[in-house]
C-alpha cells in the first residue's frame, strides 16, 4: 500500500493511533513529571499550584521545585524500596527463566500435532485474571491453606508453613503470574532451530548436554532476552503481587506509589516516585522495543 | 524432531502444566464447597453461585465492567488495527520510531505508572471521572496489544494479493475491505478477545482512573480478597474463568478452521491450475 497510497491519504491511517498515543501515553508522562514539581495541598485536585493563565507562566514555573526529589533519597524507606522492588524483580525473572525453559523445550521438541494444543494451554492462564490467579494463591500458601495441609499429611512438616506474606510468597506469585510471557518467546525461538544442526552436532561427536549448551541455547538466546525483559519491567513496579501475597517487610516501589497515591492523597510524591522508577525502566524499556523491532524485520 | 515425547521432555512439561493449573483448579473445585471454610471440604454445593445473584453491588460491577470491556474492545481493535498497518505497511514516516516506541512501551509499562499518567491528564483536562474515563484508559493500552496481534498476521501474508487487487484497478480503502481484511480477520478477532479479557482483569489503572459511582469488578473483588478468602469470590472466579476460556477456545477453533479453509481454496486454486 505504502508505494500507491498518496502521502496524505497515509496519514488517515497512521493519525488516529499516533495522535491517541501521543495524548494519552506521551504528554501524560509530561504532566506526571510537571506535578512531580508540584507540593500537595488539600484542595481538589489536591496539590498546588495549579496553572492559570491570569497568574502568568513566571510565576507558575517559580512555585515548582525538586523538592520531592530530595525528599525520596533522604528517605531510606524509598531507597530501599526501589532496591529491594530490583532485587525481587531481577531474582524472579531468573526463576521464571529456569521454570519456563525445560517446559518451552519440551514443547518445541513435542510432535508438531500436539504443538498448538500445548501453546493453547499456556496461553489460556494468560488470559484469566491476573487477580484471580494471584487469588488462588492465598489459599495454597496461608498457614491452614491446602501447601501446609498437603505436606503435614504426608508427614513431611509437623508445622503449618509460614509463607504468606512473606517475600517468599511474592516470589512464587511473579513466577506464576509471569510464566507464560516467558514461555511463549522461549517457545518461538526454540521452535525455529533446525534439528539438523543439534543432529550435526550428535554426528560430530559432540555429547547431548554440550550441544544443547552449544548449538540450542546460543540459538534461543532472542527468545531469552525477550522472555526476561518482558518478566523484569512489569515485575519491578508490580503492585497486586506485592500487595495480596506480600508480608508489610517486603518493599515494592509499585506498592510505595499506590500507598502514596490512595491512603497519603500525596499526588505530588506518588509523581516523583513514578519518574523514578520510569527512569530506572527507560533503558530495559528501549531495549524492549529494539528487540520487537528486530523480530518485526526479521519477519518479513 | 522426533514424533515422540522424551521421558525429560514429557515431565517438564507435565509439571509446567501442573504448576500453572493446580492452583486454578484448586480454586474452581473450591467454589463448590458446601462450607464457608475454603480451604476444608465439606461436600458439593452451589449455594454461593446463588448467594451472587442476591449480591446487587456485585452485579451492578459486573454491569459496569462489562459495558466498559466491550466498548473498549471494539475501539482499542479498530485503533490497533490501523496501528498494525501503519507498522507493517507504511514504510517509513517522520515520527516512526516515536510511534512503535508507543506501541511496544505500554505492553510492559508497569500499571501503577499508566494508571496515574491517565489519572493526571484526565485532572489537567477537566474531564469528570468515572465510565468514560475507565473506557478511555482501558483503550489506549489494548489497542498496543491488538496491534501487536494483527501486526503479526498482516506480516505473513502475502503483499502481491494487494498489489494485484490495486493493479486491478481497486482503491485502497476497497483493497483493505475486500481483500486484506478477509485474510486478517481471524487476528482482528484474537486482538478483539484479547482486548475484551484485559479490560475485564484490570484492576491498577481503572482504580486510578474511576470516580464516584464507577466500580468495577476486579475493583470490587480486590476489596473483598483483603478482608480474606471466601467462597463467593471462588464462585464469581470461576464464572470469569469459564467466560475467558469459552472464548478463548471458541477464537482457537474460528482460527482454526479459518486456515484450514484458506489452505483447502489454495489447494483447490493450484489444482485447477496445474
Amino acid at each position: 500500500m505504502s508505494t500507491r497510497t498518496s502521502d496524505l491519504r497515509r496519514w488517515y491511517v497512521i493519525g488516529p493511533p499516533y495522535l491517541w498515543l501521543l495524548f494519552f501515553f506521551l504528554i501524560p508522562f509530561f504532566i506526571v513529571f510537571k506535578l512531580s514539581l508540584s507540593d500537595v495541598a488539600t484542595a481538589i485536585p489536591p496539590y498546588t499550584p495549579t496553572f492559570s493563565w491570569s497568574q502568568g507562566i513566571g510565576k507558575f514555573l517559580s512555585q515548582l521545585d525538586f523538592e520531592n526529589y530530595t525528599f525520596l533519597f533522604g528517605d531510606p524507606l524509598y531507597v530501599n524500596s526501589y532496591l529491594s522492588s530490583l532485587k525481587i524483580a531481577f531474582f524472579s525473572t531468573i526463576l521464571t527463566l529456569v521454570v519456563a525453559y525445560p517446559m518451552a523445550y519440551g514443547m518445541a521438541r513435542a510432535p508438531k500435532s500436539w504443538q498448538p494444543t500445548l501453546m493453547m494451554l499456556v496461553i489460556l492462564p494468560f488470559w484469566t485474571s491476573f487477580l484471580i490467579r494471584i487469588y488462588a494463591w492465598i489459599a495454597i500458601l496461608k498457614p491452614e491453606g491446602f501447601l501446609s495441609l498437603f505436606l503435614m499429611k504426608l508427614g513431611i512438616i509437623s508445622e503449618p508453613l509460614q509463607i504468606m506474606n512473606t517475600t517468599t510468597a511474592v516470589y512464587i506469585g511473579i513466577v506464576y503470574s509471569y510464566l507464560p510471557f516467558m514461555i511463549l518467546p522461549l517457545y518461538a525461538s526454540l521452535e525455529k532451530i533446525n534439528p539438523s544442526l543439534l543432529e550435526a552436532a550428535q554426528d560430530l561427536g559432540s555429547q547431548p548436554w554440550r550441544a544443547f549448551w552449544q548449538v540450542t541455547f546460543p540459538l534461543s538466546l532472542p527468545g531469552v532476552f525477550a522472555g526476561c525483559l518482558l518478566v523484569f519491567i512489569p515485575a519491578v513496579g508490580e503492585f497486586v503481587i506485592p500487595d495480596l501475597l506480600g508480608g508489610s517487610d517486603t518493599l515494592m516501589i509499585g506498592k510505595t506509589l499506590w500507598t502514596e497515591f490512595f491512603n497519603n492523597r500525596d499526588w505530588p510524591l506518588a509523581s516523583a516516585v513514578a519518574v523514578l522508577l520510569l527512569l530506572v525502566l527507560i533503558i530495559p524499556i528501549v531495549l524492549f522495543q529494539r528487540q520487537q523491532e528486530m523480530v518485526r524485520e526479521a519477519g518479513r | 524432531m522426533k514424533g515422540r515425547f522424551s521421558w525429560f521432555n514429557a515431565m517438564s512439561i507435565l509439571l509446567g502444566f501442573a504448576f500453572l493449573y493446580i492452583p486454578i483448579l484448586l480454586l474452581v473445585i473450591f467454589s463448590f464447597n458446601e462450607s464457608k471454610l475454603v480451604t476444608v471440604w465439606a461436600g458439593w454445593s452451589t449455594k454461593w453461585y446463588g448467594s451472587l445473584l442476591q449480591n446487587q453491588a456485585l452485579k451492578d460491577a459486573a454491569w459496569v465492567t462489562l459495558r466498559v470491556a466491550v466498548v473498549s474492545a471494539s475501539a482499542a481493535t479498530v485503533l490497533g488495527t490501523l496501528a498494525a498497518i501503519t507498522l507493517v505497511r507504511m514504510g517509513r514516516f517522520p515520527g516512526r520510531t516515536l510511534f512503535s516506541g508507543m506501541i511496544f512501551a505500554p505492553l510492559v509499562m508497569p500499571d501503577v505508572i499508566t494508571g496515574l499518567s491517565l489519572l493526571l491528564i484526565f485532572v489537567a483536562l477537566g474531564i469528570d471521572r468515572g465510565f468514560w474515563t475507565i473506557i478511555l484508559a482501558h483503550i489506549t493500552f489494548s489497542m498496543c496489544y491488538a496491534a501487536v496481534v494483527v501486526q503479526a498476521r498482516l506480516q505473513d501474508f502475502d503483499k502481491s494479493v494487494e498489489e494485484a487487487a490495486m493493479d486491478l484497478g481497486a482503491t485502497p480503502v476497497g483493497t483493505f475491505f475486500q481483500v486484506t481484511l478477509p485474510i486478517i480477520a481471524p487476528s482482528v478477532v484474537s486482538a478483539w478477545l484479547l482486548a475484551f479479557t484485559l479490560s475485564l482483569d484490570d484492576l491498577v489503572i481503572a482504580s486510578f482512573t474511576t470516580g464516584p459511582g464507577a466500580t468495577t469488578l476486579p475493583m470490587k473483588i480486590y476489596s473483598q480478597v483483603r478482608l480474606g478468602v471466601t467462597p463467593e469470590i471462588n464462585a464469581i472466579s470461576t464464572i470469569l474463568i469459564g467466560i475467558v476460556t469459552t472464548g478463548v477456545l471458541a477464537a482457537a477453533y474460528f482460527t482454526k478452521r479459518q486456515t484450514e479453509k484458506a489452505e483447502r481454496e489454495r489447494r483447490a486454486a493450484f489444482g485447477a491450475a496445474g
